[in-house]
């Protein structure tokens, strides 16, 4: 009895520690300040503005066409799926009709994006809590994906190949045959993911019950993306609000209702199966046709305000457009994914341990560019 | 529920809000400074309406009006909506925060502060978010200038 008093009386002191903004757990240069008591978070505050650009001032001053190349520097892991946000947004206020085999071609790029960031997310995984090998498994597999980019696009990271209108050029006579064959090999490697890390007891000690994240609580912090669907919560952009191929497709939209680390860990190794079975249904049936409508050489947006989303690899990202009628925008906004699932990083990870931060961190899958536009 | 539908039911709450479609996919809804807080408790909480998620908070320069743009959608019924509140004081412009009702709002309350000088009264912690503590000015308003790092054309 006097000892339980005794240990309830017992407090010892707090203190910061600093973790970033050159710490690779935080996946670029994030700093989070921790208040701390013993190993116990009390308090996680993120500084940001380390390499912020302000991209969305510099918008304002671009035509539309440059805009485009600018979403590839916000998150590198989706800039086909950022550049594509954008031109949704201009073609859309223009109302161009945008031929079908640029849909389909935009829609498999999309995926095989989503696959080689959750690749690199599921090395980055393992090697934050400590199992180094999943890093080269899972670089292995993103590089063949890269290599058909860099085919098709001429780059292997900031793609920029989608314009207001369509596509820069049409895809390289090899596309098919090489995405056919990394399919088909990425088919016989996931299941290894499974083997390697999913199934490990100690992988699942250090996930399981961590970081959990409500419904309730993953709706009103604007979470999105696998971090939401982790939660139980449907928030897929491409079921809510199609675009794209994405209509004529059928797919089952990964959720998980435990809402912790290793629920969201689990959303992106079945987002990734989802994702092949997309590219399976398109890719025999890339319609003939035009790669793009011409559009002006100067893109005016008409009078009005437009609004897009779209699903990247990390959740949903808008576009938000103002235009006045001239060859720039008003003020363009970028609802970045990443930027709200950052808001709950201290919701989930007091209580915690330092550890158990490092894994939630790691399923929020945090790239800092998005953050700081 | 249609556009036409939430126009019938939210004028009802508060006179003085103004509707319009023209030039937006969403039904766009103007309010005064006094009475956002209201609305917006009131839009979340209401069980025909129910805009559980904030997905996009902007700050914009009107010039010479300042404001905050709110995107708001329910998870339940699937409707959008489009909230703008305007204020003509450039000097000391003062909103209502809206973080009690959608947490989210917390962080992009603190980027609007940072970018345009919105202060959100009752905010739990309203400082800079990206620049430091002593920058001057507010870098996405129309006005500001800064001749070393800004490419003047």
């Amino acid at each position: 009895m006097e000892t339980t008093a005794v240990k309830s009386n017992f407090k010892s002191e707090e203190y910061f520690i600093n973790m970033g903004p050159q710490h690779p757990a935080t996946h670029g240069v994030l700093r989070l300040l921790l208040t701390i008591d013993g190993e116990i978070i009390k308090k996680v505050e993120p500084d940001l503005g380390y390499i912020h650009r302000s991209i969305e001032k510099m918008c304002e001053r671009d035509s539309y066409q440059q805009i485009v190349h600018l979403t590839d520097r916000m998150d590198y892991l989706s800039s086909h799926i950022n550049n594509e946000a954008v031109c949704l947004t201009v073609e859309n206020a223009l109302q161009l009709e945008i031929p079908d085999r640029v849909k389909v071609i935009r829609t498999i790029l999309s995926e095989l994006t989503r696959i080689a960031s959750h690749c690199l997310w599921w090395g980055v995984m393992g090697m934050d809590v400590g199992a180094l090998t999943t890093y080269f498994y899972g670089f292995r597999d993103r590089e063949m994906i890269n290599d058909i980019f860099e085919e098709t696009c001429g780059a292997r990271l900031t793609m920029n190949y989608n314009i207001p209108g369509g596509l820069m050029f049409d895809i390289h006579p090899n596309f098919v045959k090489r995405t056919k064959e990394f399919i088909a090999h990425f088919k016989t490697k996931l299941p290894e993911y499974d083997t390697l890390l999913t199934g490990n007891v100690i992988f699942q000690k250090r996930t399981k019950g961590v970081g959990i994240l409500t419904k309730e609580d993953a709706i009103s912090f604007g979470a999105s993306g696998p971090v939401g669907r982790g939660s139980g919560y449907s928030c897929d952009v491409r079921k809510h609000h199609p675009y794209s191929a994405y209509d004529r497709i059928t797919f089952n939209e990964a959720l998980k209702t435990e809402g912790d680390t290793f629920a969201r860990y689990q959303v992106r190794i079945q987002e990734m199966w989802e994702a092949i079975s997309i590219i399976e249904q398109l890719i025999d049936n890339i319609p003939d046709g035009e790669h793009k409508v011409a559009t002006n050489a100067v893109i005016k947006l008409p009078k009005g305000e437009f609004y897009q989303k779209v699903e990247t690899a990390r959740g949903e990202l808008g576009v938000y457009i103002i235009s006045t009628g001239t060859k720039n925008p008003y003020r363009l906004k970028f609802r970045s994914p990443g930027f709200s699932n950052l808001s709950l990083l201290n919701h989930i990870a007091v209580g915690g341990k330092i550890g158990d931060l490092v894994a939630s961190m790691a399923t929020l899958d945090l790239v800092i560019p998005d953050i700081d536009r | 529920m249609t556009n036409e539908a939430l126009q019938n039911l939210i004028s009802d709450w508060i006179p003085d809000l103004e509707f319009t479609e023209e030039e937006s996919q969403f039904l766009n809804i103007t309010v005064t400074p006094e009475n956002l807080h209201q609305l917006m408790t009131e839009l979340k909480n209401n069980s025909e309406t129910k805009f559980d998620y904030l997905f996009c908070l902007s700050g914009v320069d009107w010039q010479p009006e300042l404001g905050v743009v709110y995107h708001l959608e329910s998870t339940t019924h699937r409707h959008m909506v489009v909230v703008k509140v305007k204020t003509d004081d450039r000097e000391n412009p003062t909103l209502d925060t809206v973080c009690d009702i959608w947490k989210t709002a917390e962080f992009h309350e603190r980027e609007v502060f940072d970018f345009f000088g919105i202060k959100f009264n009752n905010h739990p912690n309203l400082k800079r978010l990206f620049l430091t503590e002593d920058w001057e000015g507010y870098p996405l308003r129309k006005d500001y200038e800064d001749e070393i790092n800004m490419v003047i054309k």
